[in-house]
């Protein structure tokens, strides 16, 4: 007598299958990763007045996504070019990419790329540049402890944990100050394990917004070196912050400068606006130029066993784009855009909420950099913002500031005074 | 101390991790990957009459990559469509897993009409395999059996992965054809609830594939052993000229009430190589248990590359999604390439006894896909490589696509010569 199944197998089928059960009756609900969870219930909210503060993508003064005009130009000639094909591009990528991509974060004159001290790979936009160059780290050089700051993108502990390393967080985002708690960082590097990977965020911290000044970072590689510690710069915001791709580059290039080893995951999705082409590119850059070969022949090996190869499409409008000295410019035109109308964003949010007579002090948004906010709002407040007022952003306080426009900038100010007022 | 004008100059340089130099001066080279080699070596040969056997990438009958027309027609709809940019979720563009899954099983498959069946994109077919063997070692932590040979990278993915691998008796060397019994008898041996790999059709790199008479006998001891069937889907279409008949393998396992894990992948079927599309499907005993089971599977996907890149799927699902327009132009590019393979195998045979050779060629016309096992051995091999500049993988394997009018009498009298 073949066991009862919930299905609609035919007899015939419940004949054959003697299983008596599925292979994968124990595999159980996971928890859904929560800003593709939020960015759904936004989705299915059918409120007018809904506003998406949650991911970080760029979004026009309309509030609608932007292709910038540039990648629309390059991708209009990429199409009708009749040389170009679809072949497989090298295990290590596109290497007018991956040359453009490094050189873009070191400097062109960076005298560690002369010295053919550093090499770039590219990868599956900044989550692979990151799991490439974590993997690396802890299966071949054999580290085993990472340092990431508190708060940071849920990513890294996600990665870091799927690759084994011990995760151990470092104090970084002070609630009582909303600003950066730089003791504690220091503190807790000095006690780090020797030979840690430390994570830092080259600019715009994801999801504080918080990021050390030039002295500070001064102080925080005093202390990388004096642990010998690792550090793996997360860039995922070059020119995105600023307007300006120098300036927004300065921590990994004055690190490179002091003699540190190190790796950086560089991606494209914002800065360019290809969130869905998945450019991005893991440079690292060492104090031996015999290093290099075997570094990339073991990297080569990590991404094989991955993807095999990255896809072609985003790498080769980068690569137009950084080589071309008229798409250059346009491209940073296009920076200078977003970044404008984010900071603008920044100032009218600060100012309404002052206006308003918000509780609180809000000068914190606009000391905040790049594309999110960490507003200081607590968990039952955004779950009201979300339940009453169809306002939707992290749990954690963290806002996209890209999501505000002219048109719901005050509806969303009187939202947070209104959710404020009534904890108070 | 190169450096020092310029920058400052470190303790750190002088303390004790200077000693050793830098952080990774234990780092050993990788060993190469054999393709990743024989290309490198073909491109750094100056013999004008070299010829690339190497790389499994379709070549028209110039030798040149091509694109295919239906491709280019797709291309240029997406192009006028303007697309945003916007991030696509973890398991991709959803009409494009749906329509994949489609091609593969048809829309009439209870796996689909009964919702049971779990589709993510992936980073073509490698990134499907990666993401199985990883949700496997997670969900189903049991040996993985693989056909004896198998493709190259299938090792290294498992294994990284966190599978145990096996082997079961396929290639039969000295017929240069399949070893049916030691086929069925290794599989009947396999402990219960293993998961077992197999090609479905233009198996890699035997170019030997089972009948569909022996895929029922197959189906019929996975069965008895209650096997997880995993298939490796990467040239349907590409191998025979037919969809339908290329996914015999897989329609046949799911009708007898599978459940099985299938990868496909459209680098060769839609020449969309460097653009990475593929998909993963999960074969599931009901709708909530699908849903559970795509839960963990983004969950093994996040921390790899968040998200997969849209714009070869686009092209994809232009062409899957258009069944009166493209999708027909695209069933006859298909057969174009597959056509022109299937000649070229014969044209070597007719040309290999036009050369005086009296070794039985046969098995090139009846082995499928993009590869030839020739039979040669490694010793033949390497002469051919040195002597002749000809490039094939070391265990006689040959990218029949890489052969054409121009070079085809040059390849045969090459292989004559060091096999007579």
């Amino acid at each position: 007598q073949p066991p009862l199944l919930q299905s609609n197998h035919t007899t015939q089928q419940l004949q054959r299958q003697n299983m008596s059960s599925s292979t994968f009756k124990d595999v159980l609900h996971a928890p859904p990763i929560a800003v593709f969870k939020l960015v759904a219930d936004y989705n299915a909210d059918e409120s007018p007045d809904k506003v998406n503060l949650t991911v970080g993508a760029y979004r026009d003064s309309a509030g609608k996504p932007w292709v910038l005009p540039v990648v629309r130009a390059i991708e209009r000639l990429m199409a009708e070019d009749e040389t170009l094909n679809h072949e497989y591009l090298p295990i290590e990528g596109l290497p007018a990419f991956t040359k453009a991509a490094t050189r873009l974060v070191l400097g062109a004159e960076n005298p560690a790329i002369a010295a053919g001290r550093t090499i770039g790979v590219q990868a599956l936009s900044g989550t692979g540049a990151l799991r490439l160059g974590l993997q690396f780290i802890r299966k071949v050089l054999l580290r085993t402890h990472i340092l990431i700051p508190e708060p940071t993108w849920p990513n890294h502990r996600m990665i870091s944990e799927d690759l084994g390393y011990l995760v151990l967080g470092y104090r970084y985002w002070d609630p009582a100050t909303r600003a950066l708690n730089l003791d504690g960082l220091l503190e807790d590097l000095e006690a780090a394990p020797e030979g840690a990977v430390v994570m830092l965020h080259s600019v715009a911290h994801n999801p504080t917004g918080m990021d050390p000044d030039t002295a500070q970072w001064e102080r925080i590689a005093d202390v990388v070196e004096r642990r010998s510690l690792l550090p793996f710069f997360d860039t995922a915001y070059q020119g995105f912050v600023s307007g300006d791709v120098d300036v927004d580059a300065w921590v990994p290039r004055y690190f490179v400068s002091r003699g540190f080893e190190a790796f950086i995951a560089q991606s494209f999705a914002k800065n360019f606006g290809l969130y869905n082409e998945r450019a991005g590119n893991l440079v690292v850059v060492t104090r031996e130029a015999a290093t290099i070969p075997p570094i990339l022949s073991n990297l080569q090996r990590i991404a094989r066993m991955l993807w095999s190869n990255p896809p072609a499409h985003g790498a080769r409008v980068v690569a137009t784009a950084l080589e071309n000295p008229a798409y250059l410019e346009q491209w940073k035109g296009c920076l200078l855009a977003m970044t404008t109308r984010i900071r603008d964003m920044r100032q009218r949010l600060m100012e309404r909420l002052m206006e308003l007579g918000t509780p609180g002090t809000w000068d914190h948004i606009v000391r905040q950099k790049g594309m999110f906010s960490y507003t200081g709002l607590t968990g039952d407040q955004v779950d009201t913002l979300k339940a009453k007022y169809h306002v939707y952003m992290m749990r954690d306080g963290r806002i996209s500031v890209a999501g505000l426009t002219p048109s719901n900038l005050d509806y969303v100010a009187k939202c947070f005074d209104e959710v404020i007022r009534a904890t108070e | 101390a190169e450096y020092m004008g310029s920058m400052k100059v470190l303790p750190f340089a002088v303390s004790r991790f200077a000693a050793p130099m830098s952080f990774w001066s234990h780092v050993e080279m990788a060993p190469l990957d054999p393709i990743v080699g024989l290309n490198e070596l073909f491109s750094k040969d100056s013999n004008p009459k070299k010829t690339n056997l190497g790389v499994g990438a379709y070549r028209d009958e110039n030798g040149k990559p091509w694109v295919l027309p239906s491709v280019k027609k797709a291309e240029k709809r997406v192009m006028d469509a303007n697309y945003d940019k916007e991030y696509v979720g973890i398991v991709g563009d959803l009409q494009f897993t749906k329509l994949s899954a489609q091609l593969a099983l048809t829309s009439e498959s209870p796996a689909l009409t009964q919702g049971r069946t779990t589709t993510v994109q992936t980073i073509s077919g490698t990134g499907a395999l990666r993401v199985a063997g990883n949700f496997l070692a997670k969900f189903h932590n049991k040996p993985l059996w693989m056909p004896a040979p198998t493709w190259g990278n299938h090792t290294p993915i498992f294994a990284h992965a966190g599978l145990q691998l096996k082997s079961y008796r396929y290639y039969d060397a000295k017929t240069i054809g399949l070893d049916i019994e030691g086929m069925l008898d290794a599989i009947s041996k396999i402990p219960e609830g293993d998961t077992i790999l197999f090609h479905p059709s233009a198996h890699n790199p035997t170019g030997v594939d089972p009948s569909q008479s022996q895929w029922d006998q197959i189906e019929k001891v996975v069965a008895q052993r209650k096997l997880l069937p995993l298939f490796d889907m990467a040239y349907q279409g590409f191998a025979s000229g037919d969809l339908d008949r290329d996914a015999y393998a897989v329609r046949h396992f799911i009708k007898q009430g599978h459940q099985c894990i299938l990868t496909q992948s459209y680098a060769k079927n839609m020449g969309l190589y460097g653009l990475r599309v593929g998909a993963m499907s999960v074969v599931c005993d009901s709708g909530e248990e699908a849903k559970k089971v795509e839960s963990q599977v983004k969950i093994v996907i996040r921390p790899m590359y968040s998200s997969p890149p849209i714009y070869g799927v686009r092209i994809a699902k232009t062409i899957l999604g258009d069944k009166d327009g493209l999708y027909k132009e695209w069933v006859d590019d298909v057969k174009t390439m597959s056509g022109r393979i299937i000649k070229m195998r014969h044209e070597m045979v007719d040309q290999l006894a036009k050369e005086g050779s009296t070794h039985n060629w046969d098995h090139i016309k009846k082995q499928i896909g993009m590869f030839c096992f020739t039979g040669l051995k490694e010793e033949q091999v390497m002469k051919l490589r040195t002597d002749y500049s000809i490039y094939m993988t070391s265990n006689g394997r040959i990218s029949v696509a890489g052969l054409n009018e121009k070079n085809l009498s040059y390849v045969a009298s090459a292989i004559h010569n060091v096999s007579k």
